[in-house]
């Protein structure tokens, strides 16, 4: 029987996420959710206890990369063989999770990303601007990394073991998907994109402003540059105990 | 040449910075590993300071023909360049540590939270008498 648990950060999240948990519980009753709440102010937690969800409560905010690798490291400590992490503000469709969860059940990638532009008729139609910081990323980390990545900004990801296992052991910080994507490449796990649309936030605004675009873009193209040369040792996926 | 109170000034600068730091240590308000750049950077700002025909031989290796005190500020801002550089890596480490122990603590908590929940009878209070 394969254990499969669903990663939700969330960070006060408290008009979406017992939809987000309900959403994941109905479409399969099998799957763990456990709840990073990366120290919300609101009652982010409660619901999404009462909603039927584990919840691993930060004791501060940590930022989004640390709430997640929080996520994968509760997925190791307690042996899961799928992980699939999912937004707590709703914006990842729990219809797309066959879809995500299939190549690696099935053995066929070790971690799979939903892409919102894999298929170009998407109909997902972000601002120009971030159209081009996601269109640069994607080739920078096609030139860095050797395979063609379509979206390297998705958090919607299923990952097995071996991708359970790194990202527990090493996930960036803050906007960390692009890098993430760059570590998953150089660490030679399979990664196989799948397209998926993704809706419009329910509640709240996206943590990316127009103004933290700018440290956004020199970020992350820092750390792509410092990847290129970084070593990369594989780690365990023993449990830590 | 070096004006001679240019070089007292700063030597009892520099000494002064030695002593605070030498005190700070004493007290305990100051980890060693942190002192040895400040340390540093008071010995060879007194070395440089109080040795004025060295000072005025380096002014001039550099090409520092006018004013050789110019080097006393040069040295200074370079060790401090260094000493904020050393903190920048120290803050580094501080916070990916401060953010192993968060997610220690949640994950702990987590399985505390479990653990109670399964075995509501436990009694965690229970002291011994006296």
């Amino acid at each position: 029987m394969t254990r499969i648990v669903a990663v939700v950060p969330a960070f006060d999240e408290a008009g979406a996420i017992a939809s987000v948990v309900e959403g994941i519980r109905a479409f399969d009753p099998g799957i763990d959710v456990v709840v990073v709440d990366d120290g919300s102010t609101d009652s982010t937690a409660s619901i999404a206890s009462a909603a039927g969800a584990a919840v691993v409560r930060l004791p501060f905010n940590l930022g989004i990369g640390a709430a997640v690798q929080t996520g994968f490291r509760y997925a190791l400590e307690r042996d899961y063989d799928l992980a699939v992490r999912l937004d707590g503000d709703g914006q990842h469709d729990p219809a797309h999770l066959s879809k995500l969860l299939e190549p690696v059940a099935r053995g066929e990638a070790d971690v799979v990303t939903g892409s919102r532009f894999r298929d170009l008729d998407g109909g997902y139609r972000p601002p120009l601007a971030r159209r081009l910081g996601i269109s640069w990323f994607a080739r920078l980390v096609s030139l860095v990394s050797g395979q063609r990545v379509t979206d390297t900004t998705s958090g919607f990801q299923a990952l097995n073991r071996k991708g359970i296992a790194l990202f527990a052991s090493d996930y960036p910080s803050d906007y960390p998907e692009v890098e993430a994507t760059v570590l998953v490449l150089k660490h030679k796990l399979r990664l196989v994109e799948v397209p998926v649309e993704m809706r419009e936030r329910e509640h709240g605004s996206s943590s990316i402003t127009f103004v933290r675009s700018l440290y956004y873009a020199v970020k992350v193209t820092l750390a792509l540059l410092v990847a290129m040369g970084r070593r990369y040792a594989v780690p365990s996926e023993e449990a830590p105990r | 040449m070096t004006p001679v109170r240019i070089s007292i000034a700063a030597a009892i600068g520099s000494l002064l910075l030695i002593l605070i730091v030498l005190e700070l240590i004493r007290g305990r308000r100051l980890k060693e590993r942190y002192a040895l750049l400040w340390l540093a950077t008071g010995v060879v700002l007194l070395v440089l300071s109080a040795w004025r025909g060295g000072l005025n031989t380096i002014a001039g290796w550099l090409g520092v023909s006018g004013y050789p005190p110019a080097i006393l500020f040069a040295a200074a801002i370079m060790f401090v360049i260094a000493v904020l550089l050393h903190y920048s890596t120290v803050l580094s480490r501080l916070t990916d540590d401060n953010v192993l122990l968060a997610q220690e603590v949640a994950l702990l908590r987590a399985r505390l939270d479990a653990l109670e929940a399964a075995e509501p009878a436990v009694t965690t209070t229970e002291r011994p008498a006296g």
